[in-house]
């Protein structure tokens, strides 16, 4: 299968200035490459950098050293380099990120906030409405909620409203970072589904998952993340 | 098996961009409002411009609007057909044109941006017949629609402002900025007099205009929200200088810079 996604040698350290200049190294080189069809689980203690390097590879935290190399509109786009203009294009076209927390938009409705990631593919109103429709049936929203902003949501609806958002551009490149977190078995089950269904597709999955056996379920493989070690 | 290396690397297109800034600079007496500032702003792009009060946020805009000539350093246009103008070599008269046609602003009081004695119609009409729109049935027609976009009542078209909420008044204003297509608005803290429900409706209907109407915006803002929902890109600025610039969420989520953090920390979640 073709690779979609490589990261080599990424170094993150962390440099709270207003801690007296404090620094947290937390990713030294790290490298990674997932291919299509392909779901890598991030494994390994909290503090390991396993959040870290999620969003390194999304572009929300800048890396001081290293390459994210994506494969995007039939070029490859190093995400460490690129401007600005570039990594927005990614993110809109080729990459999807599920956080753990839905941003709420104030006033924007949940069927409005799930098609948005289409619409902004172009996609027209009808067919988005669809696909976003049918997502968040399978994650159990119920239909009297769509037309309602999620901002007074419950914490495990909220973050299915998210599930369906990331998951509906159908991103060639998905970035999971504990996104069942906050859900039940039956939720965490439907949101499980839907995963695995993006991999057989195609997808290139990176994913963080607090619960092993989700990740286990969804994995078709699972890299060790160690805390770096502090200079003495 | 085919494996991403990085010599695939395709180097990304360079778009012209709408807007250069090359070493501005502006004092009042011995203060340095702003010092060395550069940056370029990109067809439908959203930059947001975040600082303390005194930062320089304002008087940038300021300069860039053409309402401020800069002491040091050059501002460049590229207007419709293709030219780059530096902005303080243009005439006057070509400026104040491109003021009412090409660019919008948006002032935190309304009523620094509009024409309170004149009706609700009339004030969005006005920048129309600056373009030369002469029918006064398709103007009320365009206003009528305007307001529709900013949900003021169609009825309220014959009424001045004074009549109208300061949350009616903001939206109106955006009517009278957005009536002649811009390409670039600048906005100086758009939201800022308005309480917290008329707020995130007037953030909505600016985040939904510029992504239909594919604007280019300098938005300066305090609150970091508002950058946040609205701005792709962040500059942060600190005694006159642009101390940090990058993505949006990353400035936000990764600063780098001591007063970035500064600002990101005091935040209120």
């Amino acid at each position: 299968m073709s690779e979609q996604l490589r990261a080599i040698g990424l170094v993150k350290t962390f440099t709270l200035h207003n801690q007296g200049g404090l620094r947290l190294p937390v990713l030294a080189g790290a490298d990674l490459a997932v291919s299509a069809g392909e779901c890598v689980v991030l494994s390994g203690p909290s503090g390991a950098g396993k959040t870290t390097m999620l969003r390194a590879l999304y572009g929300n935290y800048l890396v001081q050293q290293g390459h994210i190399l994506v494969r995007h509109a039939g070029g490859v786009v190093d995400m460490a380099k690129a401007p600005p203009s570039v990594v927005l294009d990614v993110r809109r076209r080729t990459m999807g990120f599920v956080s753990q927390f839905l941003r709420v938009i104030p006033r924007v409705a949940t069927l409005d906030l799930v098609t948005e990631p289409l619409r902004r593919l172009g996609v027209d109103a009808a067919a988005a409405r669809e696909r976003a429709e049918t997502l968040l049936e399978r994650l159990s929203i119920p239909r009297r909620l769509w037309r309602l902003p999620p901002a007074t949501f419950s914490g495990g609806e909220q973050q299915r409203v998210n599930i369906a958002r990331g998951l509906v551009a159908e991103h060639p490149i998905l970035l999971l970072d504990e996104p069942t977190a906050a859900l039940d078995a039956a939720n965490s089950a439907a949101a499980v589904a839907l995963i695995v269904e993006a991999r057989r597709r195609g997808t290139a999955i990176v994913g963080v998952f607090h619960d092993r056996a989700v990740g286990e379920a969804v994995a078709t493989r699972i890299i060790e993340f160690e805390p770096p070690r502090m200079a003495a | 098996m085919s494996v991403l290396s990085l010599a695939d690397v395709t180097p990304a297109a360079a778009e012209p961009p709408l807007l250069e800034v090359t070493g501005l600079g502006k004092n009042f007496g011995a203060l340095a409002a702003c010092r060395d500032v550069s940056f370029a702003l990109w067809p439908g792009e959203v930059l947001g411009v975040v600082g303390e009060s005194g930062s320089g946020k304002t008087t940038l805009l300021n300069c860039l609007s053409a309402r401020l000539p800069p002491d040091a350093g050059t501002i460049e246009y590229r207007l419709r057909d293709g030219r780059v103008a530096d902005l303080y070599e243009l005439s006057e008269p070509a400026r104040r044109m491109l003021m009412r046609t090409d660019w919008g602003f948006v002032h935190q009081n309304p009523r620094d941006g509009l024409r309170l004695g004149l009706s609700a119609g009339a004030n969005i009409g006005e920048r129309l017949m600056a373009v030369g729109e002469r029918h006064y049935g398709d103007i009320r027609g365009a206003a009528i629609d305007w307001l529709g976009k900013v949900e003021i009542d169609a009825e309220r078209v014959d009424d001045i402002p004074l009549t109208f909420s300061g949350g009616m008044q903001q939206r109106l204003q955006i009517a009278r900025n957005l009536v002649s297509r811009p390409r670039l608005v600048f906005m100086d803290e758009p939201t800022g007099g308005l309480d917290v429900s008329v707020q995130a409706r007037l953030l909505d209907l600016l985040r939904g205009l510029c992504d239909e109407l594919g604007l280019a915006a300098v938005v300066v803002t305090h609150d970091l929200g508002v950058a946040r929902l609205l701005a792709h890109r962040l500059m942060v600025m600190c005694g006159g200088r642009v101390v940090e610039t990058g993505l949006t969420d990353q400035v936000l989520d990764d600063p780098q810079h001591p007063y970035s953090q500064l600002l990101v920390s005091s935040m209120l979640q």
